[in-house]
């Protein structure tokens, strides 16, 4: 509570309904006043979030303002939400995406515009939900519900085979949600609560706490999406629409990391550290191997998906070394990976609204009809190769440094990302924005309006600033990733 | 104090029973075009009946006619939804038959005598009565689904119907004359008591069970008893499909509670696996087949047969946490079955059944409000928050899991990601495709308004599913635990 409000259910709640509102608008006659209404909600509900900031405790790991209220008596299931280090600069950065969507998908979107927006708006609620929820069914219901928005997303607005891949990702998480609804029942049996930190509290079996790791493993993995479940991705990337493919790769693969960090390492520490060396495999797959397919991918977006995938082992990898650099790097990476993908498919976003193709070799020369765009695609670009001084850096560099300390070659090999991300991001720039102008497609080009350009530079500073002094990230998620490291040194058995 | 007022728990079954008589009278006098009165008459009737059953309700379990008759908390709440989801039939169907000619009094009034099967089946304690209530229900249902005569079809699905459900009513039959042999009683509680004390004849009584439970599944249509529903539900008029695949589920619940549950709980070790294979047979058939089917009618059938084994498991597990939860997801499945036959009742024409899949097409271009709607009730069935499909099911895995049936639970989750498959099909051709025709939707007001409060149930019971949870529950924990 603050200010005599409760702050989360506002941020839950207030895009929730001005989505409703957008809806409200009709159909496409009254396009400008949804979109209107769109932004007001977006920024409102960025605005709402910023005393989740400002009014932080550093000093303590507990949840902060902190809501709880009876919901369903009869499981003993409440309305408990609340925020940590970790959550609190994820609604952040999720509020703030919302906010970039709806501006990307201003002019962009001509069909069903208060749908689209509406769906943006809804799903930012309840991934802010996610976020905050300390009861398992609670969370378990955002979780659940996010998907619908996101699915509709991807089949309306998405590509030629946006049907496909709309259905693939609603399957794919749905099956490991229901594997992770019976861990949550199997641990509502043990404790008789579904409270969150209750879970993390409860002694269990090694057994037991095996097959809770695998369930969850089951629903976050395919979330990350780590090796071998990542296939989903780069089919729903490709057909979502931008601010789709923004939101996917900003908010909903970070919501899997989350999970790892709330549910599965706190509540099965000892079979976290029992099947690390699978997790740290799989994430070095994920960095090595999927990093040489995104070498080479012809289609933009597929690109920036593998290198999603790739750069989201770096936050598996990170958290299953066990080790302040680790967890924080991945912390870091997580929020930057947001970020730089984020701006990324905005870039190519940009691109595909005037040419309306995704493939590398429909482009070359880009630099001379855009040299404005060129030039933000260029540092975002660096960001994602993880160019010292932008965002992307800091968190590899922590994330190396701590799996040196663990195994010198776990560090070597997630090293070889600083070349192979260069190799596949640079060569990819280098082929659609330099060299002599390819087609008349090409030639034809516009460069970036105001709007764009507002956007792109807001991203551009805040990639820039985290590269540069990360202090006030780290220092926010310093005391709840102390805490957890603790939790996890400890024996549950 | 007079007889009569001694019978004060049946005064609604006599107060339906009497406005039966009146509306086939009415309905004789009255020329055709002033059917709206009957109907109305019968809209009244119905609500004169929740009334009634709100107005006798005490506290505590009476018994009427030598324990015949039993009126509890559990009976007067499955009362009062099984009016309310035959007055939502009767709205959803109203202009769907006037178009097809099948708007008569013969509707209303078997509408109305199998509502009073329903009801004594809900409150019946004792074999005979169970039996006659559901016999008065079956033999309404096969009338009405051969009330469409010259429709080939429906003649067909009613001969079905009637030759299917007149082997399971014997099989029942059966099953109790076993039953009486083995404890020399026909009442619930008495039967209860004498297993209890080890009175009863073991081999007798297991006998007699296995028919009684392979009556009830056929009367459920659960695999390996469910031939009859796809052909019935596709072949009869869809008001009908909506009748049968709604109200009556819930006094099937009351007839699984009162036989297997208040008698024979203490034959339950032996019942428990026999609805194990049943309840895991209807989700993986039903879900599997019903992936294949490209009409919407035989699609729900499928997926009526998933449910009902989603319903047997919460029964299976045996304790009041998994009773409750049956009850629940009883109760959830009749709002959501009413709200799915309902659209395609709504989008249906003269001339026009609006049953194939393809149908559904571009409903989202057609009529936004309507596809919202069929997207609440889809992801509903789905089982996916925040809709309320998701608790009906999350209570009943949680009590499975209680009672100790793991890999119960994790069949039952497999089989509904299946399921989720085609009931996202459904949402997908609403959506992402263009419409077959752009015909406007016509929008019967009655009907759309019904629809709306529906669907946004669907979703308003999701987000505080806390009052029904807890009203279940009390209902079963008061006919359960007390003498």
């Amino acid at each position: 509570m603050i200010f005599g409000y409760p702050l989360l259910s506002v941020v839950i709640w207030l895009p929730i309904i001005f989505g409703v509102l957008v809806l409200a608008t009709g159909n496409d006659r009254n396009a400008p006043l949804a979109r209107i209404i769109a932004l007001v909600g977006a920024v409102l509900s960025f605005l709402v979030t910023l005393p989740l900031y400002t009014d932080f405790d550093r000093m303590t790991s507990a949840m902060q303002f902190v809501e709880m209220k009876n919901w369903i008596t009869q499981f003993n299931i409440h309305y408990h939400l609340g925020v940590d280090g970790i959550s609190m600069l994820l609604i952040l950065l999720n509020a703030f995406f919302t906010v970039i969507v709806v501006i990307a998908g201003w002019k962009v979107i001509e069909k069903r515009v208060a749908q689209y927006m509406a769906c943006f708006l809804v799903m930012s609620g309840l991934i802010n939900g996610v976020f905050a929820a300390l009861d398992a069914v609670l969370f378990y219901v955002f979780w659940e519900a996010m998907l619908i928005p996101m699915f509709l997303i991807i089949g309306v607005w998405g590509g030629p085979n946006r049907v496909y891949a709309a259905l693939k990702f609603f399957l794919y998480t749905l099956l490991g949600s229901l594997l992770m609804l019976v861990a949550l029942l199997y641990l509502y049996f043990q404790s008789g609560s579904f409270e969150i930190l209750d879970y993390h509290q409860l002694p269990l079996g090694m057994t037991a706490q095996i097959l809770i790791f695998i369930a969850f493993f089951m629903a976050f993995a395919v979330k990350v999406p780590m090796f071998p479940v990542h296939t989903w991705l780069p089919d729903a990337h490709v057909e979502a629409p931008t601010g789709g493919s923004v939101v996917l790769a900003a908010i909903m693969l970070k919501v899997g990391a989350y999970g790892f960090l709330r549910f599965s390492m706190p509540i099965a520490p000892d079979a976290s550290h029992e099947l690390a060396w699978l997790m740290v495999t799989l994430s070095l797959i994920a960095v090595v191997y999927i990093g040489l397919v995104a070498l080479t991918q012809s289609d933009m977006k597929k690109l920036v998906a593998y290198s999603s995938i790739s750069h989201m082992g770096f936050v598996t990898l990170g958290m299953f070394i066990f080790n302040a650099y680790g967890m924080e790097g991945a912390l870091l990476q997580m929020i930057s990976h947001g970020f730089v993908s984020g701006a990324l498919f905005l870039c190519i976003g940009v691109m595909y609204d005037r040419v309306h193709s995704r493939q590398i070799v429909d482009y070359g020369g880009v630099a001379n009809t855009m040299p404005v765009f060129a030039a933000f695609f260029m540092l975002f670009a660096m960001a994602n190769s993880g160019l010292p001084g932008t965002s992307g850096f800091v968190g590899e560099f922590m994330v190396i440094l701590g799996a040196v300390k663990v195994n010198f070659w776990y560090g070597f090999a997630a090293a070889t990302t600083l070349v192979f991300g260069a190799a596949y991001t640079l060569w990819m720039y280098k082929r659609v924005v330099f060299g002599a102008i390819a087609n008349d497609h090409v030639r034809h080009l516009h460069d970036i309006g105001a709007r764009e350009k507002l956007v792109m530079a807001v991203l551009a500073i805040t990639v820039l600033v985290m590269g540069l002094y990360p202090l006030p990230l780290s220092e926010i998620m310093h005391a709840s990733v102390n805490d957890l490291l603790v939790h996890m040194a400890r024996s549950k058995i | 104090m007079s007889y009569i007022s001694t019978l004060f728990p049946a005064y609604a079954e006599i107060f339906l029973l009497c406005m039966i008589g009146v509306i086939m009278i009415a309905d004789l006098l009255l020329p055709s075009q002033t059917r709206t009165v009957t109907y109305l008459l019968t809209q009244v009737t119905l609500l004169g009946c929740s009334l009634i059953t709100v107005a006798t309700h005490v506290n505590g379990v009476e018994y009427l006619f030598t324990n015949m008759f039993v009126d509890d908390l559990m009976s007067d709440v499955l009362k009062l939804l099984t009016y309310l989801a035959v007055s939502m039939m009767l709205v959803y169907s109203r202009s769907y038959l006037i178009v097809r000619g099948l708007f008569t009094g013969e509707f209303l009034s078997l509408t109305l005598t199998s509502t009073l099967g329903m009801m004594v089946m809900i409150s019946a304690s004792n074999l005979v009565t169970l039996y006659i209530g559901l016999e008065v229900l079956a033999l309404s249902m096969y009338a009405l689904v051969a009330l469409q005569r010259d429709s080939s079809v429906a003649t067909e699905s009613a001969m079905k119907y009637f030759i299917l459900g007149a082997m399971a009513s014997g099989f029942l039959l059966y099953g109790m004359s076993m039953i009486y042999g083995g404890t020399g009683s026909l009442d619930v509680r008495t039967i209860s008591s004498v297993i209890q004390a080890g009175q009863g004849n073991d081999m007798l009584l297991v006998f007699g069970l296995a028919f009684l439970v392979a009556g009830l599944a056929f009367k459920l249509g659960a695999v390996p008893f469910h031939m009859w529903v796809p052909d019935v539900y596709h072949g009869a008029p869809t008001a009908m499909t909506l009748f049968i695949g709604s109200a009556p589920k819930l006094a099937a619940f009351a007839f699984v509670m009162r036989i297997l549950v208040e008698s024979l709980q203490p034959l339950m070790i032996h019942w428990a696996g026999m609805l194990a294979v049943l309840a895991v047979l209807s989700m993986g058939v039903g879900n599997i087949t019903a992936i294949a089917q490209t009409n919407i009618k035989r699609m729900f059938a499928y997926s009526t047969i998933a449910h009902m084994g989603f319903l047997l498991l919460g029964v299976l597990s045996g304790s009041l946490d998994g009773y409750s939860s049956a009850m629940f997801y009883a109760v959830i499945y009749v709002l959501m079955t009413l709200g799915g036959f309902g659209m395609i009742m709504l989008l249906s024409r003269e001339g026009f059944e609006a049953d194939n899949l393809n149908d559904f097409k571009g409903l989202n271009q057609r009529s936004p409000w309507l596809a919202f709607m069929m997207l609440l009730l889809m992801f509903s069935m789905a089982g996916v928050p925040p809709t309320v499909g998701f608790y009906a099911k999350f209570a009943v895995l949680n009590a499975a899991l209680q009672a100790g049936h793991l890999p119960l639970v994790i069949a039952a989750v497999i089989f509904s990601l299946i399921g989720a498959f085609y009931y996202l099909r459904i949402v997908k051709l609403m959506y992402f495709y263009a419409p077959e025709s752009h015909e406007k939707v016509y929008m019967q007001p009655d009907s759309t308004l019904l629809i709306s409060i529906n669907g946004l149930a669907v979703l308003m019971l999701g987000i505080m599913p806390n009052t029904l949870m807890a009203i279940c529950a009390a209902s079963v924990q008061q006919s359960l635990l007390l003498p």
